[in-house]
């Protein structure tokens, strides 16, 4: 009799997986550069060609990265957000202009607010592949010694900012 | 033929071939590729790597941005003179093990490139025990022979 | 209105389905007559109502009704008429009202073939098929109604996915349904001889041909979306370990073995409980690529809208029908007979291997395609796994497989032995090595793994060709020329050979266009041309034409060999207007020898077009080996056993007779 009821057990198991799988998204690409360093940049800013920024600019501080771009419909409905939290002050946050043309970033920041403290052009999209961009918006949350700890993918929503990204940041302020 | 006929022939001659040379390459339609040794060797490794816009398809056939943007990445680093190994150590790095169409051969992936052949083995073994078993089992166990129908073989 | 007729139309089918379910299960345990003859007349009832349901929905989408939600999703007043109807199947809620209207199809044509069967058996046969269209009603009226109503209406469609306007994309669900519910009845049959306990022979001869119909019609809806997806994506990929095409794949694996492994039941009553649970999981797996592909589970371009609320439903149903039936399974299996004896060396082992690496196969694509599912669901992290990883893991389990295809055939059943076999088998597989080291030569290149290949397909060939002069050969006492002996030949053997002979053709296919394909990819303009393997492509210009519902460019290129101008090709990059995403529309020209495959890229700021030319050499040999396949499970089907009908009622075997008191 048992070795005939292996077959069910062989489908129960499979069905366990399956019903753990209904909770997960499988499209959802998780960062390996979690408690990693933040890839090493250096890009023109997007208001002042001439100025540029380093990643070395921003280490002992916490920051936010934003990876945004004019052609992108999902970032403006993370935007108000963005700039709300902006003013509030709670930590920098450095927009990644991704894949756009100078001109219309800047003309959409005009246009819906500009949260951010500076601006990162990124035409070619490589400190985007970098930083293993693969849809825009993208977030990241960097502490003081430089370290990835945080992305969340598509647009930040005020549940992920209220209960994931701020208390984060707050985590990493209080640590020296 | 007098000297300035002959240099006015050999002049309208030169014209001639060189514009039915131009004309020839004019009609030839040049290789996308700058290089393309390079670019099969582009192809061959992109086609291992995951497009993670549209997430079913490879780098080699995807259309998206980011596609087109890797497989430039990718082109520049062959003619940096990395080797496949470092390219695709590249793409995981930034990207994850997600990015590789081939699992890597780690301990979380140990079952799934073992696992076909365990399974051949399992069940060569298997079926192996029940033809044993078969075999020591008495006449009686079994329905009567009957003739086979097939041929006389 | 109609609409709503049609919602009321699937809760009526859903309560015959219930009856249908219910009452001649139960009247066959109690020997209730009266309960059991309920089982036919609502078996036809149900059909009549869902057929009625889905001339509903279908009406809806050519009236351009966009007050009903599905239609405004899949259609658009600017579609076709054809495609109109065919995206009555294009999304989720419509594809599963074709799903039980196939499994009503099969239900009815078992419903009118089986006047010669007991029954009692049949009561529990179309219970069976009536519980599972019963499963899928209700989920279709309580998570996916294809009825339900937009208000106010949409002012126009969202169209069909552009993709899915081609014919092929028309046929491919249909068929491929026909397939993957035809297996419910080897399923039925299976778990109505397990509940009454008559596994045997002539239970084996009654589900041979529903099996083998199944199993033409999954091979057709593969094939036929094999030979879509080529057309129409695009880049000239014809197969791609897509979590959804391993849905469909899988149960054709099982569902090949389940046809052998009734051949030896039917004929040594033998394996009676090999092929009882490959019944089950043939059917078994059907279900799972429904959920696979519904639930958002797995990221696949085939995926319908996925809803975890609806995968949970279709899950629950999954452990509730399967685990039933395994449980079932392993309740009744220890006492079913062990057939006939057989000896280590003969047919039935040599099936019985074949069948072993068919379940293997299955299981290496089962875990492959679950693997990332697998690890994400352990908080291991996320990997893909793809082309790479199936092509090599299928091939090398395979290859023993054709291997042994050139053996079994041969072998006697009960006892045979090696020598007398390696003598007949010698010439042919010298035949085949030579015959592949010839072709690879012949084609340019001799590469190592192509030609084992391709002697593989040789050698299936050359050993069929063994048997056939075997066969025909003058034996003593028997008279009557080669035409006689020809005549004499079973149509279920000659059926097996054409059936092999379909695959030795599509692995030869596979062989020759994936190694020696080529491509080259060229920016052109008016005027330019460029060659490959040969042939001259030449464009000749580009214009804007306009479709019913797009708008395209398309190029004019025409293609000569030798001076020769054998073909104008026209591919296309279509803008569809509602969606407004490019598609581009491949121009192929094909012959027995090779595909001319031609696509459009990207439009260069200066007006020239990257252009993708490809040489497939052979790769229609792929689905001309399906398409023989196809016509050897016909030939198979149509064998005089299945149609005689004294034979039938003569053979009732012992266990029937007394079935009514069971």
């Amino acid at each position: 009799m048992n070795r005939f009821l292996l077959p069910l057990g062989a489908f129960l198991l499979l069905a366990l997986f399956l019903a753990l799988g209904l909770r997960l998204n499988p499209r959802e690409v998780p960062s390996p550069l979690i408690d990693k360093p933040a890839p090493a940049f250096q890009a023109s800013t997007l208001a002042r060609p001439e100025a540029t920024i380093k990643r070395e600019d921003l280490l002992g501080k916490v920051w936010v990265l934003n990876v945004w771009a004019s052609w992108c419909a999902a970032c403006r409905d993370e935007h108000a957000l963005l700039v709300d939290f902006s003013r509030r002050g709670v930590a920098p946050i450095y927009g990644l202009n991704y894949k756009d043309k100078r001109e219309d970033g800047l003309g959409w920041l005009g246009r819906f607010g500009n949260p951010y403290t500076d601006t990162l052009f990124d035409p070619e999209g490589r400190i985007g592949i970098d930083y293993g961009v693969y849809g825009v918006p993208e977030t990241f949350v960097i502490d003081k010694a430089g370290l990835i700890r945080y992305k969340h993918i598509g647009p930040v929503t005020p549940e992920v900012l209220r209960d994931k990204i701020e208390p984060l940041l707050r985590k990493l302020d209080a640590n020296a | 033929m007098p000297m300035l006929e002959r240099g006015i022939l050999h002049a309208l001659l030169a014209l001639l071939l060189g514009l039915s040379l131009a004309a020839a390459r004019a009609t030839e339609a040049p290789v996308v590729a700058a290089n393309p040794e390079i670019e099969a060797r582009m192809m061959v490794l992109a086609a291992e790597l995951r497009c993670l816009v549209c997430q079913n398809q490879t780098i080699a056939d995807s259309h998206a941005g980011l596609a087109e943007d890797l497989r430039q990445q990718i082109r520049e680093m062959l003619a940096k003179g990395m080797s496949e190994r470092q390219i695709l150590d590249y793409m995981t790095e930034r990207y994850g093990d997600f990015v590789l169409y081939r699992p890597p051969f780690k301990a979380s992936t140990l079952l799934l490139w073992v696992g076909p052949g365990l399974l051949l083995l399992l069940a060569l073994g298997t079926l192996w025990r029940v033809l044993r078993r078969r075999q020591a089992m008495a006449p009686e166990a079994f329905d009567p022979d009957t003739p086979d129908e097939d041929a006389a073989r | 209105m109609i609409p709503e007729l049609g919602q009321v139309l699937l809760l009526l089918a859903l309560a015959v389905a219930l009856i249908q379910g219910v009452l001649p299960l139960a009247g066959a345990q109690r020997g209730r007559a009266d309960w059991m003859a309920l089982a036919r007349p609502s078996a036809y009832l149900q059909c009549l109502l869902v057929l009625a349901a889905f001339a509903c929905l279908t009406s809806a989408f050519v009236r351009h009704d966009f007050s009903v939600l599905y239609v405004a999703s899949n259609s658009n007043s600017l579609l076709p008429l054809p495609y109109r109807i065919a995206a009555v199947w294009g999304g989720h809620e419509g594809s599963l009202l074709l799903w039980v209207l196939m499994l009503n199809v099969w239900t009815v044509a078992v419903a009118r073939f089986s006047r010669s069967l007991p029954n009692v058996f049949v009561a529990r046969i179309l219970a069976v098929l009536g519980l599972v269209a019963a499963g899928f009603l209700l989920f279709m009226l309580v998570t996916s109604n294809p009825f339900d109503r937009l208000l106010p209406a949409a002012a126009d469609g969202r169209d069909l996915n552009p993709l899915l306007q081609d014919p092929g994309m028309v046929a491919h669900p249909p068929m491929l349904y026909m397939g993957y519910v035809g297996f419910s009845v080897a399923y039925a049959f299976a778990i109505a001889a397990l509940i009454g306990g008559n596994l045997d022979a002539t239970w084996a001869r009654w589900t041979r041909p529903w099996t083998t119909a199944a199993w033409i019609f999954l091979t057709f809806g593969i094939g036929l979306g094999s030979w879509w997806a080529y057309n129409e994506l695009g880049w000239g990929g014809w197969w791609f370990w897509d979590p959804v095409e391993n849905a469909s794949f899988m149960p054709w694996l099982v569902g090949t073995a389940l046809i052998h492994s009734l051949a030896v039941t039917e004929k040594r009553g033998s394996f009676k409980v090999w092929t009882v649970l490959l019944a089950i999981m043939a059917f078994s797996l059907s279900l799972l690529g429904t959920f696979l592909v519904r639930s958002g589970v797995l990221s696949s371009v085939h995926a319908f809208a996925t809803d975890p609320r609806r995968g949970l439903f279709i899950l629950i149903f999954l452990v509730l029908v399967i685990g039933a039936s395994l449980l079932l399974f392993s309740w009744r299996a220890p006492s079913v007979g062990l057939g006939q004896r057989f000896g280590l060396l003969s047919k039935e082992t040599s099936l019985l291997v074949n069948n072993m690496l068919l379940a293997v196969a299955c299981g290496a694509v089962l875990l492959g395609t679950l693997y990332p599912l697998f690890l994400d669901a352990m908080g291991m992290g996320k990997i893909s796994v793809g082309p790479p990883y199936f092509d090599t893991v299928f091939t090398l389990i395979m290859a023993p497989l054709l291997m042994l295809m050139g053996i079994g055939p041969l072998m006697r059943w009960k006892e045979d032995e090696l020598s007398g076999l390696a003598r007949r088998l010698r010439w042919a597989l010298v035949l085949a090595i030579g015959a592949a080291l010839l072709t690879s030569w012949a084609a340019g290149r001799i590469a190592p793994a192509t030609t084992g290949a391709l002697a593989l397909a040789y050698w299936i060939i050359a050993s069929m060709g063994v048997d056939l002069l075997e066969r025909l050969r003058p034996r003593g006492g028997m008279s009557g020329g080669v035409v006689g002996r020809m005549r004499l030949l079973p149509r279920a053997m000659v059926g097996m050979w054409i059936a092999h002979l379909g695959v030795a053709l599509f692995a030869f296919g596979v062989a020759m266009v994936k190694t020696y394909e080529t491509e080259r990819d060229v920016k052109m303009t008016a005027d330019a041309s460029t060659e490959v393997a040969g042939y001259r492509f030449r464009m000749v210009s580009v214009s804007d034409v306009q479709g019913p519902n797009y708008v395209a460019a398309q190029a004019l290129i025409e293609v000569s060999r030798d001076g020769q101008l054998l073909a104008t090709l026209r591919p296309e990059k279509r803008i569809y207007k509602v969606q407004s995403n490019p598609m581009t529309e491949a121009a192929v020209d094909s012959n027995l020898l090779r595909d001319l495959y031609i696509s459009m890229g990207e439009r260069l700021d200066n007006g020239d077009w990257i252009v993708r030319v490809q040489h497939k050499p052979f790769i229609n040999w792929i689905w001309l080996g399906c398409l023989v396949m196809m016509g050897g499970g016909l030939l198979a089907t149509s064998d005089r056993r299945y149609r005689s009908r004294q034979t039938r009622s003569a053979e009732l075997p012992a266990g029937m007779a007394g079935e009514g008191t069971r």
